[in-house]
């Protein structure tokens, strides 16, 4: 439905924006045709209650001829031709109106002016559908943006990750009481840190790798000697600010699709540096080919592609594949620092 | 005293059970396995009353263990969190136990897995059918496995050429070998991706890519003319589903 129509103050507004508009009109039709108000008055009505039809209608033109993947030529063509199809049937109109009125050669005297209105508004009519629609567009990426942060946090905190720490720490109770407590410290800051991040937009890299620190910290606990980690981080990276959670869900694919498929496990290697105002992030883990697939969802690797969209639109971008028995995926972003 | 045999593929799992079930008494651990190619030799080799089994583990996952050892076997499924496996659990396992679990809850496990082992005619927990059953649904298989001696085959199901029934197994067919598996024909064309394997004859389904062409055999039957060859009899029904699938040109 047309945006106008969506609201009673948009209907009553529209309404009253072409009643001015038949008001300038007849003023604007009276000096070159030495018409009278009433003469003036009754063309201009009708020509502009058939007109602010006309003009809501090229809403679903603009609609279906975005700016963007419309080139610049079928754009304009496309519009001018509407155009002058719109103002063709305005002055057709005009002329028919005029024939009870006995007006004689005085409307030819404001067709020139005529003509001229009747494109104006046409084109003014499609200057402001795109404007509402980009206005409509940005309200879209917006709210797609906060569902995308929403399910990033919500798939955060696994169930999985959840009930596989409590029974390591249930099995450390009696044997290793120090160990146990460490571990609830540990999953404690994880959860605490991660339930703080909903409503920031960006934090800095380094409170990001913190995060991730924690977690393997975690997770090393369950796995024991199966999981090791190398991180391999540049200083410059520090400051760069991230959206939330944006590196998490590539560590927890290469424990889950990584090093839990593995007997003796492997090594989660994490690289990150700061390459031409790019950040540049990898993540490598060794995985078992043949390995039973646990239910792959790929959500996690999607949600992150999503983020990064709505964020950084196309300079920003996810890659995985993988050689040797060896998992990779690598995220490049604009490194942008607070302030 | 229950024979018992605890698989998962954490220590620390293994650990908290392990001491639970000393607690519960009446218990013996036979073995501990880290992965599933460690449990079928141990199941086979120690024949235990009870099995605790993790689901997701390296090399197989727990319903592939199901699948290929043979000794009826309590059934005791320990998890941490996995919705779809849980509703086959209440139907077909003596029990599941989420971790972490505490003892009174084990206990209660351990008791329905005593009675049943009691019962003289109970025969509830034949492996097999748990696995095909325990199976989320709506998953087609990736990949099936066999068990040879103590070797233990995994065939991709890309890999796969045909399945041929021969009495109470089935034949895989796949990379010119042949593997036997008992299981129905009927029960594996259920797992199998009905848009890529087709039963094409009471004892036959095939791999549709395996397919070279249909020739005419007698008058009312055809031979299926495979990549490598060889020719498997195609049924009346089972040229009708083909010419479903790749059209009339068959």
């Amino acid at each position: 439905m047309h945006p106008v129509f969506r609201n009673n103050a948009g209907r009553v507004g529209y309404v009253a924006v072409w009643m001015v508009l038949a008001g300038l009109l007849a003023a604007l039709m009276r000096g070159p045709g030495q018409l009278s108000w009433n003469e003036a008055l009754s063309l201009a009505a009708p020509l502009c209650v058939f007109y602010a039809f006309v003009c809501l209608a090229s809403w679903y033109v603009c609609r279906a001829f975005p700016p963007g993947p419309t080139s610049a030529t079928r754009l304009v063509s496309q519009h001018l031709g509407m155009a002058i199809l719109a103002c063709a049937l305005w002055i057709g109109l005009a002329r028919l109106l005029a024939l009870p009125m006995n007006l004689g050669t005085r409307l030819d005297a404001a067709i020139p002016h005529l003509v001229a209105v009747g494109l104006l508004l046409y084109l003014l009519s499609v200057a402001l559908h795109y404007v509402l629609l980009a206005m409509e567009a940005s309200r879209e990426a917006a709210l797609q943006a906060r569902d995308a942060e929403l399910r990033a946090l919500k798939s955060q905190i696994n169930p999985h990750f959840l009930f596989n720490c409590l029974n390591s720490i249930s099995a450390l109770t009696t044997t290793d009481p120090a160990k146990a407590r460490d571990m609830c410290v540990r999953l404690s800051d994880f959860l605490r840190n991660t339930l703080g991040l909903g409503e920031r937009a960006s934090i800095a890299w380094r409170d990001e790798l913190e995060l991730a620190r924690t977690y393997l910290e975690v997770e090393r606990v369950r796995f024991g000697a199966r999981l090791q980690v190398e991180m391999i981080v540049e200083d410059a990276c520090a400051e760069c600010q991230v959206p939330p959670l944006v590196l998490q869900p590539l560590i927890e694919n290469a424990i889950k699709h990584g090093i839990a498929s593995m007997v003796d496990g492997g090594i989660v290697r994490l690289e990150s540096r700061v390459q031409g105002g790019n950040l540049e992030v990898s993540v490598e883990n060794d995985y078992d080919p043949e390995a039973p697939s646990p239910r792959r969802s790929g959500l996690g690797l999607r949600n992150v592609r999503n983020r990064l969209d709505t964020r950084f639109g196309g300079t920003a971008s996810l890659r995985t594949g993988s050689q040797n028995n060896r998992f990779r995926a690598e995220m490049v972003f604009p490194c942008n620092k607070a302030n | 005293m229950l024979k018992a045999i605890i698989v998962d593929d954490e220590e620390l799992a293994r650990q908290v059970l392990r001491e639970l079930l000393g607690t519960a008494g009446g218990v013996q651990i036979v073995a501990e396995c880290a992965n599933g190619f460690e449990a079928v030799k141990a199941i086979g080799e120690h024949r235990p009353d009870v099995l605790f089994l993790d689901i997701q583990m390296p090399k197989l996952d727990g319903f592939e263990v199901l699948e290929l050892i043979d000794p009826p076997v309590a059934v005791i499924f320990v998890t941490a969190y996995d919705q779809y496996a849980m509703k086959a659990f209440d139907a077909h396992a003596v029990d599941y136990l989420l971790k972490p679990f505490s003892t009174e809850r084990l206990g209660k496990a351990l008791e329905r897995a005593r009675a049943l082992l009691t019962e003289p005619d109970a025969h509830p927990f034949q492996a097999g059918d748990l696995a095909a059953s325990a199976r989320p649904p709506g998953q087609a298989l990736e990949r099936v496995v066999v068990k040879d001696g103590t070797k233990v085959h995994i065939i991709p199901i890309a890999k796969l050429d045909y399945v041929e029934a021969q009495d109470d197994y089935i034949a895989l067919r796949s990379e010119k070998k042949s593997y036997l598996k008992q299981q129905t024909i009927s029960s594996i064309e259920t797992q199998l991706d009905p848009q890529r394997f087709v039963r094409i004859h009471r004892s036959y389904i095939v791999n549709l890519e395996r397919i070279a062409r249909i020739e005419p055999y007698t008058k009312d039957s055809r031979v299926a003319v495979l990549q490598d060859g060889s020719q498997l009899p195609v049924s009346r029904s089972g040229h009708t589903k083909l010419k479903e699938l790749l059209g009339d040109s068959v």
